[in-house]
């Protein structure tokens, strides 16, 4: 281009100004179209992210009745505290404050707006402390999904009856609770603390954070030594041949791999073969350090590949081995690269659900995994399960589940970052 | 990083690896199978767990078939002890499980999940064969002994004591597992009574009974059945497909179209005199049980607590609430 507009020197001499707008003109559209592309890329992540804490804001708060429950000395066995029958003992202090409700049709549907996890709260209450036997005390617990939708106004209470979930009597029996004040909205713990159930109330995403941890924990203790003696051999002390360019394509390619032929891989391999339990965060972390390892590996080749060769020279010239020169300088100096290649890996990983689908990581269990041995969930397929649940209750769960591995992911990512700034050198 | 404490974090990693090897004990039970049956095993389960105590059971939703694959894998830890199933053992599943060596299975009935065909309670109740829905819905029908394309616009079409109404029908779309069922329970049996269909190759006749027509009267709806119901409402002469559990919420606004002269309900299910209803089982390992703590216990609180999951599988309440 710009050799034909020297060539016809003349005529460019003749209207710069019109050519020299024209290329401005260009310029300054391209760099619209810059900011375009991000103002579209931001608002999308933004309608995204909004959508989701929008839908997540009423799981913050859980809705939570205090009742006063008398204990009868005989009701419990003080030696077994756990085998007593409270659901009879929160029945009959419910039934105190509601004692005009006695047919068998009310009294289900009165007991429908309590958490079927009170019997339990008040049985490891007095497990705990068996004195309580014989007195009588408050306990705090959740209200059941429909009370808790109805208190965020998730139900419409003034919808006509056929058209919402709750009776008119249960929002009277509702608001009664209210003018006893005896309904709280402390904030949400359980969602993070309680491992996973069937009721919204009670469900939360500690046997999934547990689970998901170990997985990492095994993804990183498999994929971060193995990554980098093979990346150390790769860089410093394989011939180049035709062996190893072969092997170098294939990581690249195995880094493009889709997750789900992982899966395939570890159901295969892991469990069929080697006969590793179904659902164990190990067979989880074992697959995801299959993932993991060619991220790990491209990231330390390039790290290595950034220590100048003046550092190794200067190592031999002074006697050191290669062992030494790789061990005491080259690694330590690309260490700050490969950690944070490792982060972003394992960050990767933390978000991964298709393997985990299929080695049966997306199990309910109502538990948190005592070791890696024992099933569990991990977030994102804790996220799955939630986002098929039919309740209520769980729409908002399966948005809050979202923010939490979100918050998981931005902090890992936070790190890496971080470790860039802070240990980067330049030489 | 030194060397040292590279080789260190390897070997541990190495011993982490050959732990993981060694076939290890189990002490929770492992359920698989049917994502029907999934919500009740979860209500027991989980009640189970709290109740005795006893390391949680773990559930995995993984499809009728799909379940009876890993069920049928062998003996032993690292095979699930109950499988859930929507339909009955297949005698191909049940060969592969002997097979594998698993050689003895318990069957458990749960209860029976009923399809509803459902109108506004403005509207006109009827009383449909399969055959008569077959006609109503199907993509091809058979009339005066050839396969033609539905010519059948209105019910008074298909038989003269039908109401003389449009054929207007909105039902699951063909991912959904009520789809799966109608199309088996109703349509499939429906269009036996069909000399010209009967003849045809088998598969040429399953193209035929499978396929629902497009042409208008039948409607795919999506997956949610609260946009159904609202349709049926305002539109008396509307029908709608679906499970039993939604006419029994929606009591106040719909009522059954009957099948066969049986109308929907919990106990015409129960007792599998309303023909839609598929039942509901799980299946247990004989091998497993007195093997893997707490399964024999679990067994029984399950089928103790059969009445009232099958009061839920067929009316939707909430079983597991507090006695």
């Amino acid at each position: 281009m710009s050799d034909t507009a020297q060539g016809t020197g003349r005529r460019a001499w003749y209207e710069p100004d019109a050519k020299l707008k024209r290329r401005h003109a260009a310029d300054r559209r391209l760099r619209a179209y810059g900011v375009a592309a991000i103002v579209f890329a931001l608002t999308m992540l933004m309608t995204l992210v909004g959508t989701i804490a929008i839908t997540a804001a009423p799981a913050v708060t859980q809705t939570m009745v205090t009742l006063n429950v008398e204990v009868p000395e005989g009701a419990v066995d003080p030696s077994d505290p756990r085998g007593g029958s409270y659901q009879k003992i929160l029945n009959e202090s419910v039934a105190r404050i509601f004692p005009e409700v006695d047919t068998p049709r009310e009294l289900r549907e009165l007991r429908q707006l309590f958490s079927n996890g009170g019997q339990y709260a008040l049985r490891d209450k007095v497990a705990a402390d068996t004195s309580l036997i014989g007195r009588t005390f408050e306990i705090t617990f959740p209200l059941s999904d429909i009370g808790d939708q109805l208190r965020k106004g998730v139900i419409d209470r003034d919808l006509p009856r056929e058209q919402r979930r709750v009776s008119d009597e249960q929002i009277g029996w509702y608001d009664r609770l209210v003018e006893q004040d005896r309904i709280s909205a402390p904030l949400n713990w359980g969602l993070i603390f309680n491992a996973d159930s069937r009721f919204p109330e009670l469900a939360g995403l500690w046997g999934a954070l547990v689970g998901s941890f170990y997985a990492l924990l095994i993804c990183f203790l498999v994929s971060f030594p193995v990554g980098i003696a093979a990346a150390v051999y790769l860089e410093e002390f394989a011939p180049k041949n035709r062996f190893t360019d072969l092997i170098e394509v294939n990581i690249n390619n195995l880094a493009a791999v889709p997750s789900i032929v992982f899966g395939l891989l570890g159901l295969a391999v892991f469990l069929n073969f080697f006969g590793m339990p179904r659902s164990a965060p190990i067979v989880g972390g074992l697959v995801l350090s299959l993932m993991t390892l060619p991220t790990i590996i491209i990231a330390t080749r390039a790290a290595l590949k950034a220590v100048p060769p003046s550092i190794r020279e200067a190592a031999i010239g002074v006697g050191a081995s290669r062992m030494q020169t790789v061990g005491h300088h080259v690694l330590p100096l690309a260490m700050p690269g490969i950690l944070t290649g490792t982060i972003i890996g394992l960050a990767q990983a933390l978000g991964e659900t298709a393997p985990l689908l299929l080695i049966g990581m997306n199990a309910f269990i109502t538990a948190a995994p005592d070791s890696m041995f024992n099933p569990s969930t991990a977030l994102p397929t804790q996220i799955y399960i939630w986002a098929d649940s039919p309740e209520r209750g769980f729409t908002s769960r399966t948005s809050a589940a979202i923010i939490v591995l979100l918050g998981f992911l931005v902090c890992m990512n936070a790190i890496a970052i971080y470790m860039r700034k802070r240990f980067e050198r330049r030489w | 990083m030194k060397l040292k404490s590279m080789t260190m974090t390897a070997t541990v990693a190495v011993a982490v690896l050959s732990v993981a090897g060694v076939a290890h004990a189990r002490d929770q039970i492992s359920i698989v199978g049917s994502s029907t049956v999934f919500p009740y095993t979860q209500a027991v389960s989980e009640q189970f767990a709290n109740e005795t105590g006893s390391p949680a059971p773990v559930v995995e939703s993984t499809g009728t078939g799909g379940g009876m694959k890993i069920f049928c894998g062998g003996i032993g830890a690292e095979h699930p002890d109950i499988t859930g199933a929507s339909r009955a053992m297949k005698a191909s599943e049940y060969e592969a499980c002997q097979a594998a060596g698993v050689k003895s299975v318990t069957e458990v009935l749960i209860g029976y999940d009923g399809l509803s065909i459902a109108v506004s309670r403005a509207g006109t109740e009827l009383d449909l064969t399969k055959a008569q829905l077959f006609q109503a819905l199907a993509a091809k029908v058979e009339v005066g002994g050839k396969i033609v394309d539905n010519p059948y616009k209105k019910w008074s079409e298909i038989d003269k004591s039908l109401p003389d109404t449009k054929i207007e029908v909105f039902g699951p779309p063909p991912t959904s597992g009520t789809r799966d069922a109608f199309v088996e329970l109703v349509m499939e049996e429906g269009c036996e009574e069909f000399p010209a269909i009967e003849a045809l190759e088998k598969d040429a006749k399953k193209e035929i009974c499978q396929r629902m027509r497009t042409d208008g009267p039948f409607v795919e709806a999506g997956e949610n059945d609260n946009l159904i119901v609202q349709r049926l409402e305002s539109d008396p002469s509307a029908y709608g497909i679906f499970g039993y559990s939604f006419l029994y919420e929606n009591q106040d606004k719909l009522q059954g179209v009957m099948v066969e002269g049986v109308a929907p309900s919990t106990e015409t299910i129960a007792d599998g005199s309303y023909k839609v209803s598929r039942p509901l089982f799980f299946y247990v390992k004989n091998a497993h049980r007195g093997v893997i703590p707490g399964l024999n216990e679990f067994v029984a609180e399950y089928v103790s607590k059969r009445e009232a999951v099958r009061k839920a599988a067929t009316s939707g309440t909430d079983m597991a609430a507090p006695k």
